[in-house]
């Protein structure tokens, strides 16, 4: 079954990237699509038979270079499965609403072929990014890591005959190639430190690291802190945090499902994911969790203000994401993994959504993408208008303060605002509900632009706006379900209950914790279990627990720690976050409200208040506008200097030096000494005799200087 | 003892008598229609002389009192003079009857030219050095007249005999001086008087003998006559002097500079250094400015004794090794390019302006090719066999510490291959205006393509001639 998961979407992307002049276009875009709902069913059927026992399948024996050696192994555990349903899901989802939505592009011409690499390249994504999460070594994963950067880069530049799209791709690309540098770095640096990248034999070491020091940049670090610090650094180029975010609004050059797919749901929750997934080395690096915390809050508070003003629907959703991943990197950083994930999952669900819903809305209106063109959609867009609404409800986080009844966000998040709380930094506290007031703010002005308030723009647009077909809003649908229910119905393993989480992510009581990291491996990965028949799915799960507690040891190494994700014995920030005061807990609540306020303030019933606004405040107004000047600071700093150099070299270095030294040899000098040579050849005797009486003369002087006895 | 003497020698007296006798049977009987007979007559001989030396000649046989040495190296250097000038004197033949130029004569001087050779290769003594090197000398000056009604042919013999008349005064005093300081002309008694390092005087003598040979193989500063020679004997004397000569007088080189002065040879190398990393230069860089190709190959020839010199430079066994298998090449692609001149006419007159093979390929693209092949050989393109000369060469002076040397000869190739490249570019690219006419008469063509095959077909062991120069190379060295 993990085989049949992990690599359905390959098979569709081969047989519909390279098969397609055999099968057709169509037949391509179905059948990707059907193997996708395969894999998307199989993961839920694993995801709900999960008992939180981890286990290990491995395919084949992937490198063996020296001291290090790995297998190609599915690790399944509680944190495969989450991302496995939020991949499978949202990507089957996607594949089925691009039907709809890449069946006419004007990119493309009347007779471009293009549908059938689309699909090819969803599913190569959607391949890459299973092979990230099942990972059970950092090799493995940094393959899948490269791989969906790949993919991200093929369809952000997607429409290749469009100069801004390639541009943004180059990007993207770019950018991440930094935060993959530290990536790298760190994967290396464990390597050195522990001499293996499986995960469970670092696991194990990372106790140990955390009293070792390293010297990196000419500096002393603490080892725990530095590896993770530097892993980090790829989560902020993936999962586009302050600093290296640049490239995610941008990316919104690919197609809407594209941007749903990979630039909301899966590939920048990946940073999240290797945070969560090495927690067990995060929790031995106090000072990288702090940075965490900070940079998240940061970034969450930073794109919530740039969201306040933006006005293209996509780059909103997309400031929007940004936001939202910084959310999910304060629980991390906090140490309440489980809550990250969380929000992770509700995150995929509704802003998936969002986008998918932009997406039909930019269909209906042409390709129109910008939303002081839009308003009074709600008539035409019906089906539209009701999803982007839950979805809106969902991200700005309705529900019942105080309870456990509300939208997907409302839950996630809000544990997110207490745990920050809870964590013991006031900074991520406040910063996350500010950011909360502003996303309340910016959702709902995309709503009252887009769907409420008289039509604006080209009348003719707005005459032939029209509602998308069903294979559009069908996954709407679905994706709303989602949105609504997936926060009630997953709080209590996730945040609410302490021993649901503790048995949902596999992990022993805290009391037990501390021995039994010393007693057993449960989850050490067992070359003894092979894949199971996939017919035995719902026992494969309990069988392999069954060995793997059989399986002995590792003696001579320190035995990983237990479960999905670890927190340590003292880490208690969940119970201090359910413990945390009412106003705290209300706090959320009453900042979607403000923002909510406002926002009905300024766009329904004083639609001129925006305006002025913009115009008393301009300074602030440019600056948010501009976001934060990122881009013109990066140019100054970076890019231009690095072009710079880039034209002296090749003007200076290359065209001067270089080739201007052959040139003169081979045009100038060569030839002077030819002519020179052919003087020489006169033709008389004498000379010829005169050359050759030179020549011994300056032998002879030669070795009278240089030789002889005496 | 006499007999043994003249055992040994058996098969330079054969080739001297043979000479003798033609010349006086032809005088007397129908002198000029007999000469296309003698010419493939003469080259026969030359090729069972060749096996004869080749097969049955063992070990190191001294005569007349060491002042003439059959030995390995000797050998090596005598059957590659014989092959190729009997492979020369063979494609001579059409092209010189054609055009009336095959007197009888002709044939037998260059017998009596090879003898000469054979004993500059294997001379023990400074005195029979000088008689092969005469013999030979005066055999080419001749040759390189041969065509006396042509003001230009007969310049050539001309200025060839008064500069070769200089270096054989030089060359005759280097011997003197050697004679006088050493008070012996044998080389094993010099070797013994330079032993614990050579007085000045002997240097002296030195110098002016490596004068004497620089001359012959065309080494500059020492190399002027050669493109005018070249370009005035007619074609088949100019590939004559382009291949057997030149192996005897490196022969004769080697010869000296280790058998006589084998004991100081930090003296010698770098004179030689310094002759060869000219040669290459003056080679490369002279060549550029030519629009004859026989001129152009007479640069050509400078530059490649530039190389093989490299080898001797060396001063190291392995360096005479790769000069043996320099020269063994060089030859070989020699004669398959001299035999593309040849075959190269226009309404039955001979052409040899370069811009006249302006798209050749169109019209003999094999021939073309064959020339291309050839071509990139002499400038030294791998995977062709002129490559891997130079690759030995090279590895020889790296080795011997002479690194600067290696570095220079790379940098002097490149700029050399610019006119084989340009000849290749004129024959594929060029624009046509003087098309060439005429076909190949079928031993020009076999001569062709066999050396532009050996050339390509070489690579795969150089036709077993590495372990040959080693061991010829051994003998010499030691």
């Amino acid at each position: 079954m993990e085989s049949t998961i992990l690599f359905a979407p390959l098979l569709g992307a081969i047989i519909g990237g390279f098969g397609w002049r055999v099968i057709g276009e169509t037949a391509a875009q179905y059948l990707t699509t059907g193997l996708l709902f395969l894999a998307a069913l199989l993961s839920w059927v694993m995801f709900l038979g999960f008992d939180g026992e981890g286990y290990t399948v491995s395919l084949m024996r992937w490198i063996a270079s020296g001291e290090l050696s790995t297998d190609w192994a599915i690790r399944i555990d509680r944190l495969t499965t989450i991302m496995l349903i939020v991949i499978t899901t949202v990507s089957s989802l996607v594949h089925l609403y691009s039907i709809g939505y890449m069946a006419h592009d004007d990119h493309f011409g009347e007779h471009g072929h293009y549908k059938a690499r689309f699909f090819a390249y969803l599913s190569f994504f959607t391949f890459a990014m299973l092979m990230l999460v099942t990972a059970d070594n950092l090799v493995q994963m940094f393959f899948g890591w490269e791989g969906v950067g790949v993919a991200s880069y093929l369809l952000i530049g997607f429409y290749y005959k469009k100069p801004s799209a390639n541009a943004a791709a180059i990007k993207a690309f770019v950018v991440n190639r930094v935060g993959d540098f530290g990536f790298a770095l760190g994967i290396f640096g464990l390597f050195m430190l522990t001499g293996s990248i499986n995960f469970t034999e670092v696991f194990a070491a990372a106790p140990h690291l955390a009293e070792t020091s390293i010297t990196f940049l000419w500096k002393d670090w603490n080892a725990a802190n530095l590896l993770a610090f530097l892993l980090f650094v790829g989560a902020m180029g993936k999962s586009a945090q302050l600093f290296l975010h640049t490239w995610l609004p941008d990316a919104m050059e690919g197609p809407t499902p594209v941007s749903a797919l990979i630039h909301a749901a899966t590939m920048v929750t990946a940073g999240v994911f290797l945070v969560c997934r090495m927690s067990p080395l995060y929790e031995y690096a106090p000072e990288a969790k702090q940075f965490i915390v900070f940079l998240g809050a940061s970034t969450a508070f930073v794109a919530a203000t740039i969201g306040l003003v933006q006005n293209d629907i996509k780059r909103v959703i997309a400031y929007s994401t940004m936001s939202q991943l910084g959310y999910m990197f304060v629980a991390a950083g906090v140490g309440v993994y489980s809550v990250a994930m969380f929000h992770l999952l509700t995150h995929a669900f509704f802003k998936a959504m969002l986008f998918l819903g932009a997406g039909s809305v930019i269909h209906g209106m042409h390709h129109e993408q910008d939303m002081r063109n839009y308003g009074g959609l709600r008539k035409k867009l019906p089906l539209t208008f009701w999803a982007m609404l839950i979805g809106t409800l969902a991200i700005t986080g309705v529900g019942i303060p105080l309870t456990t009844i509300g939208f997907a966000g409302f839950l996630s998040k809000d544990a997110i605002i207490e745990s920050a709380y809870a964590g013991g930094t006031p900074f991520a506290f406040w910063a996350l509900v500010v950011a909360a007031a502003f996303t309340s703010f910016y959702s709902w002005r995309l709503m009252f632009l887009t769907f409420w308030g008289a039509p604006r723009g080209d009348h003719h647009t707005h005459d032939h706006a029209h509602e998308s077909p069903a294979v559009m809003t069908v996954p709407l649908g679905v994706l709303a379900v989602g949105s609504i229910l997936a926060g009630m119905v997953w709080y209590g393993p996730f945040f609410g209950d302490h021993d649901k989480v503790n048995s949902f992510f596999g992990i022993p009581a805290h009391a037990a914790a501390a021995d039994a990291g010393h007693g057993e491996a449960a989850t050490a990965t067992d070359h003894a279990a092979t894949t199971e028949a996939p017919a035995a799915t719902d026992h494969a799960a309990t069988d392999h627990a069954a060995t793997t507690e059989a399986a002995p040891a590792e003696a001579s190494h320190e035995a990983a720690p237990l479960g999905a994700i670890y927190m340590a014995a003292d880490n208690h920030v969940i119970d201090d976050a359910h413990h945390a005061p009412k106003w705290v807990k209300a706090s959320p609540f009453v900042a979607m409200l403000l923002g909510f306020l406002m926002a009905f303030q300024m766009y329904i019933r004083r639609p001129d208040w925006p305006a002025k606004l913009a115009a008393n405040q301009r300074p602030l107004y440019l600056f948010l506008l501009n976001k934060w000047y990122f881009d013109e600071i990066y140019d100054f700093v970076f890019i231009r200097p690095a072009k710079a150099l880039g034209r002296l070299l090749w003007k200076k270095g290359d065209g001067k030096v270089i080739d201007g030294t052959i040139n003169w040899v081979a045009m100038g000098l060569v030839p002077y000494l030819t002519r020179l040579a052919g003087r020489a050849q006169s033709g008389y005797v004498f000379t010829y005799a005169f050359a050759m009486v030179i020549g011994l003369a300056l032998l002879l002087t030669w070795v009278t200087i240089t030789g002889g006895e005496n | 003892m006499i007999s043994a003497d003249i055992q040994t020698v058996l098969p330079e007296i054969v080739i001297a008598l043979y000479a003798m006798g033609a010349l006086l049977a032809a005088v007397y009987t129908s002198k000029d229609e007999v000469a296309p007979l003698l010419t493939w007559l003469t080259g026969g001989l030359f090729v069972v002389m060749a096996g004869w030396i080749g097969y049955n000649g063992e070990g190191v046989n001294v005569a007349f009192d060491g002042a003439y040495v059959d030995d390995g190296f000797g050998r090596f250097a005598k059957v590659v003079i014989l092959l190729s000038a009997a492979v020369v004197l063979v494609m001579s033949q059409e092209y010189m009857s054609r055009r009336g130029l095959l007197r009888f004569e002709y044939p037998l001087l260059v017998a009596l030219a090879v003898v000469g050779m054979m004993v500059m290769v294997s001379a023990g003594d400074l005195m029979s050095l000088y008689m092969g090197l005469e013999l030979q000398s005066l055999s080419l000056y001749v040759v390189a007249s041969l065509r006396r009604d042509s003001v230009k042919s007969t310049e050539a013999g001309l200025k060839y005999f008064v500069l070769g008349a200089l270096s054989s005064g030089l060359l005759l005093y280097g011997a003197s001086l050697t004679y006088g300081f050493a008070g012996t002309t044998l080389f094993s008694g010099i070797v013994e008087a330079v032993e614990g390092g050579a007085s000045i005087g002997l240097l002296f003598g030195l110098v002016f003998l490596i004068t004497g040979f620089a001359f012959k193989v065309s080494a500059a500063p020492f190399h002027m006559w050669t493109p005018d020679v070249y370009e005035g004997s007619p074609t088949p004397v100019t590939a004559f002097f382009a291949t057997a000569p030149k192996v005897a007088a490196m022969g004769l080189f080697a010869r000296v500079a280790f058998d006589a002065f084998g004991a100081v040879t930090g003296e010698w190398q770098q004179i030689v250094a310094f002759l060869s990393v000219l040669s290459m230069f003056v080679g490369a860089i002279a060549a550029i400015g030519q629009t004859n190709i026989k001129r152009l190959m007479a640069y050509s020839s400078i530059a490649h004794m530039g190389f093989a010199l490299m080898g001797l430079a060396a001063g190291s066994a392995f360096g005479v090794q790769a000069m043996l298998i320099y020269m063994a090449i060089y030859v070989t692609m020699n004669i398959g390019t001299f035999a593309f001149i040849l075959g190269m006419e226009k309404d039955g007159v001979p052409v040899t302006t370069i811009s006249s093979l302006k798209m050749y390929s169109k019209r003999e693209p094999l021939r073309a090719l064959a020339m291309l092949v050839l071509l990139f050989s002499l400038a030294g393109v791998p995977p062709m066999v002129g490559f891997f000369g130079k690759f030995y060469v090279l590895r020889a002076a790296y080795d011997a510490g002479l690194a600067w040397l290696a570095v220079a000869g790379v940098i002097a190739s490149v700029i050399g291959a610019f006119y084989y490249l340009r000849i290749v570019y004129f024959m594929y690219f060029g624009e046509e205006t003087e098309a060439l006419d005429g076909k190949m008469s079928p031993v020009l063509w076999v001569s062709l393509m066999a050396s532009a095959a050996v050339m390509v077909v070489g690579v795969v062991n150089l036709f077993g001639i590495e372990p040959l120069a080693a061991a010829a190379a051994a003998t010499l060295v030691n």
